[in-house]
């Protein structure tokens, strides 16, 4: 059989495949699928925000005269600067009653205020005493609270000029701090699209081979066309998935971040090169896992032998991705180029290269030997098939049951 | 297609499974225009035959040309095939189902569906194009699969029991179907355990029994075979012309059953007048395919026991 006889067959598998998936009810249900993740995020992180938002500072009682406390609590504002996102504890004044003790365990107890614990003794013997962790965040606030509140607002401000700052956009270190992450986050999301969309290719054959199409098939064209033709007609399917999240996706992160990917360090092939690489590395890896998985689902015979199967080649796909991951921060390490050269992993190993060194010329080559190993790939699965599943040519022996034979 | 003149050809096909034989040195000859059968019972290794002569299944040893070719899917474009199984997508029109078998065989879609919906009209099952292949009965669908075997006009159409499942009024039109394809030049090979189906269609049968052929020809050489059956009913019950019987004659409610002697009907008559039998009725009747059949599978059988017998006892 010629190629282009090979590829038409295969075509006219393609377009049964596509339009059975694609103008099905099912289909729908496959585009919106992974919407709900996103949508329940925004929904869930909405509300984290809210509870985030009416939760207030912990407080702390302080036990001491006024002078001691506004003091402590001058201290507070003139440390408040370094408070970040969580801002420092909250002081409230409790003048000294006769019984300290007894003070101090009403306020620990009292329900009506959420204290998170009690200090006294003024600035002259500071003593804290609380529900919290020994060296946690309150304790080391409180005690740099009082170190400032001994120092003083009056301590004379060293000399000099006071600090000059230049703010620069990158630098080497922020650049491929940057980059990693760029590599890890397409690796991470080529992985994903592939792991949620190669593995549908287990049970690809299921269809033929219960309501005996696969004879008609098989009659009438080779079976790598058969593999090839639905091979396609996934990636197809997939890419029409793609490109609807990724328009959700782009409209979400437009919506949220307000800048796009202009807010994210760009990659060092730039960002256009960057998405074209990684929509071809996908297609390449979901072509190279895919046509493993129709080979080896090719041979159950039933939809629990899938599931059965699915698994394990789960776990094979975590395994490549893990080997992938590897080579990210030092692209010329000998683990990312041996991730780049074997075929199941060289799309992930590939795509963070893009990230982290700019030329192009290495993704031309790796293209090529990844579609090499696609059409291996897929003649071992059509070989094995014929053999295997629709028992064709001799039977295969090992050498010594060949000489028994003989 | 090469100079043959013959649309497939096998030599000497062997297939083993899991080192069991299923089809055991099968050798034949399909001449070009021709319809053929392929008789056996089940199990005979008729479908492994077919499924080795298409190219579905390579053989464990042995050769095979179809339409010339060696490698039978180089001719997939002038053959037509209805497997045993019959097997079509439930949610695909009945139309598109056809036109897709003619795409599977080369035929472009559009011509495929245009087609599709002729050969449907043309029967006057116009309404079933639309509806999906779930939705009709299995002889409905089976019509369907038939129709797309053809909507790419084939060379050479081969069925696998094609008249399995089939009520009487469709056996009919397939077989007028099979006699119309053959009329414009088609080739027609068909297996079948049904001999009537053969006796009426098939100009060469060939036998197959326990995987081997055990008769390859024309039906007429088939029921040759045997010699012609007589039918003898006398008003005496014995007599001198009792001699003239062969040994092997039956007598079964008053009527003699024996093969035609080998001297001809012509000493047999003077021995019954002479003899005063008082000649009720007489007939002499060639044997049918059935009893060919049972007579050329039954002695294959006897040979190979044979066989088996005398290598024992070497």
């Amino acid at each position: 059989m010629t190629l282009p006889e090979t590829l038409r067959a295969a075509f006219v598998i393609a377009r049964r495949d596509f339009t059975a998936t694609v103008f099905s009810k099912t289909f729908l249900l496959f585009l919106l699928g992974p919407l709900f993740p996103i949508a329940m995020g925004v929904m869930f992180g909405g509300i984290g925000n809210r509870i985030d938002s009416a939760r207030t500072p912990p407080q702390v009682a302080v036990i001491a005269p006024l002078a001691d406390f506004r003091a402590l609590a001058a201290a507070r504002e003139r440390l408040s600067p370094l408070a970040d996102e969580r801002p420092f504890l909250i002081l409230r004044h409790a003048p000294p009653e006769h019984d300290l003790a007894a003070q101090r365990e009403a306020l620990l107890t009292d329900e009506k205020t959420e204290r998170v614990g009690v200090l006294d003794g003024g600035l002259a013997r500071p003593h804290f005493t609380g529900a919290v962790e020994a060296d946690g965040r309150v304790v080391r606030q409180i005690r740099m609270f009082v170190d400032e509140a001994r120092r003083g607002p009056s301590a004379a401000a060293p000399p000099g000029p006071p600090l000059g700052v230049t703010l620069a956009r990158t630098s080497s270190g922020s650049l491929a701090f940057a980059r990693q992450m760029v590599a890890r986050g397409g690796q991470a999301l080529l992985f994903v699209l592939t792991i949620l969309l190669a593995g549908m290719l287990l049970s690809q054959l299921i269809e033929e081979k219960s309501n005996k199409v696969i004879e008609i098939l098989a009659a009438a064209v080779p079976i790598a066309s058969i593999f090839l033709g639905k091979l396609f007609a996934m990636l197809a399917m997939s890419l029409i998935g793609i490109f609807v999240w990724a328009a959700a996706g782009t409209a979400a992160i437009a919506y949220f971040a307000g800048g796009g990917l202009g807010a994210l360090p760009p990659p060092a092939v730039g960002w256009p090169a960057f998405l074209a690489l990684m929509l071809v590395y996908f297609a390449m890896s979901y072509l190279l896992i895919g046509a493993m998985f129709l080979g080896i689902g090719a041979q159950a015979s039933t939809v629990r032998e899938v599931q059965t199967l699915s698994m394990p080649v789960t776990m094979m796909q975590i395994v490549i991705f893990g080997a992938a991951s590897l080579g990210v921060g030092k692209p010329d390490s000998r683990e990312a180029i041996g991730a780049a050269i074997f075929p199941l992993s060289s799309p992930f190993a590939m795509i963070a290269r893009a990230a982290e060194q700019d030329a192009i010329w290495p993704h031309v080559l790796a293209l090529g030997w990844q579609a090499l190993w696609v059409a291996l790939i897929l003649k071992l699965a059509a070989a094995v098939f014929r053999r295997s599943v629709l028992k064709s040519g001799p039977a295969w022996r090992w050498p010594w049951q060949r000489r028994r034979v003989a | 297609m090469g100079n043959s003149s013959f649309a497939a050809e096998a030599h000497g096909l062997v297939k083993e499974f899991d080192g069991k034989r299923a089809v055991d040195g099968v050798s034949l000859s399909v001449p070009a225009g021709s319809i053929s059968g392929i008789l056996g019972p089940n199990g005979a290794g008729k479908t492994t035959t077919i499924r080795m002569l298409l190219g579905i299944i390579d053989p464990t040893s042995g050769t095979r040309t179809l339409l010339g070719r060696e490698r039978p899917l180089e001719a997939a474009r002038e053959v037509g095939y209805l497997p045993e199984e019959r097997g079509l997508y439930p949610s695909m029109p009945a139309a598109e189902a056809i036109a897709f078998m003619g795409a599977l065989r080369g035929l472009p879609i559009a011509a495929g569906r245009r087609r599709a919906v002729e050969l449907l009209e043309g029967r006057g099952h116009g309404d079933w194009a639309r509806r999906p292949i779930r939705t009709l009965s299995k002889g409905m669908a089976q019509t369907v699969q038939l129709l797309g075997t053809i909507v790419h006009k084939p060379r050479l159409i081969v069925l696998d029991e094609p008249f399995s499942g089939l009520d009487a009024i469709n056996q009919e039109k397939l077989e007028q179907l099979i006699r119309d394809e053959a009329a414009a030049g088609t080739t027609v090979i068909f297996s079948t355990h049904v001999i009537a189906h053969a006796e009426r269609l098939c100009e060469r049968v060939a036998i197959i029994a326990e995987g081997k052929v055990a008769f390859e020809g024309g039906i007429d050489e088939a029921r040759g075979r045997l010699r012609p059956i007589v039918h003898l009913r006398t008003r005496a019950s014995d007599g001198p012309w009792r001699a003239a019987l062969p040994a092997s004659a039956i007598c079964i409610g008053g009527e003699w059953r024996f093969e035609l002697p080998e001297g001809g009907p012509e000493p047999l008559l003077k021995a019954l007048l002479d003899g005063n039998a008082g000649i009720e009725t007489l007939s002499i009747e060639r044997p049918g395919l059935h009893e060919a059949f049972i007579a050329i599978a039954g002695a294959a059988a006897a040979s190979a026991m044979g066989r088996v017998a005398a290598t024992e006892a070497a």
